[in-house]
């Protein structure tokens, strides 16, 4: 057992058990903060994977822009005085079933198949790459995902704001 | 104990896709609901940098999980408005209350 084990079950541990506290306190605001181990511990596995940019800009959006977001939804739709913001739980064991009998045959598919791996090994640093990519092979991606955001942002502000 | 290969990481993110899963079902407020479509759509990204890395895609797997993220961020500021509009109109978000289209 090498280093880049010992790093990997590190992370991989944060990461599964902090999604399943996101998923299992009653809390909103405790989810919240879980989340946010989950994104850094999705971001430790990017970088083992070699993609070092794909996790920084997983810090950047996830934790600094949507987990913001989630928690000013929490604030905003919450009558917030004093008392623990808790949410309601329905279907609990209709969904416990399913989801145990789906994890069960995904995980024995993930774990019998016979995957052909040829490993890759990347650059120490993948930004210029990516980025020779993105304007040449993904350009019409780019602009039309740039269209996309700006709609977003217009989409937002008109939904949201006071008639 | 065999070495670290594309089998444990597509664990893991088999592992999140059921969490978020779960907490869709599960959760009656709106924001956890989005909280597990955000689970959903990192184990996806998992699952697209694996392959990146042991699938010989070179550095197309990275480049759709970019996508994915800016795609995420979209959503998660259109879905936190219409919420807060919710949350305008019926004082509620347990999205089980929420069943009108007009008040």
């Amino acid at each position: 057992m090498n280093i880049y084990d010992l790093i990997f079950y590190l992370f991989a541990t944060i990461t599964v058990l902090s999604a399943l506290a996101v998923v299992s306190t009653k809390n909103i605001i405790y989810s919240a903060y879980n989340l946010m181990l989950t994104f850094f511990g999705v971001a430790g596995l990017y970088v083992l994977l070699g993609a070092d940019f794909l996790a920084i800009v997983q810090l950047i959006v996830y934790v600094g822009g949507i987990l913001i977001l989630i928690l000013f939804g929490v604030m905003l739709t919450n009558k917030v005085n004093g008392m623990p913001i808790h949410t309601e739980v329905t279907n609990i064991i209709p969904a416990s079933i399913t989801i145990g009998l789906f994890a069960g045959i995904v995980l024995a598919f993930f774990m019998n198949t016979n995957w052909k791996s040829v490993t890759t090994e990347f650059p120490a640093t993948t930004i210029q790459s990516l980025g020779k990519l993105l304007m040449n092979e993904y350009i019409l991606i780019f602009e039309l995902l740039g269209v996309l955001l700006l709609i977003a942002l217009i989409g937002a502000a008109s939904i949201a704001r006071k008639q | 104990m065999m070495t670290i290969g594309l089998n444990h990481f597509l664990i893991v993110s088999g592992l999140l896709f059921c969490f978020g899963i779960f907490g869709m079902m599960t959760r009656k407020n709106a924001v956890m609901v989005l909280m597990g479509i955000e689970l959903i759509l990192n184990s996806a990204n998992i699952n697209f940098i694996a392959f990146a890395k042991y699938g010989n895609f070179g550095y197309h797997g990275q480049m759709i999980a970019l996508f994915v993220i800016i795609l995420a961020a979209a959503e998660a500021a259109i879905a936190l408005a219409i919420v807060l509009n919710i949350y305008k109109n019926f004082a509620t978000v347990n999205v089980d209350e929420v069943n009108n289209l007009k008040e």
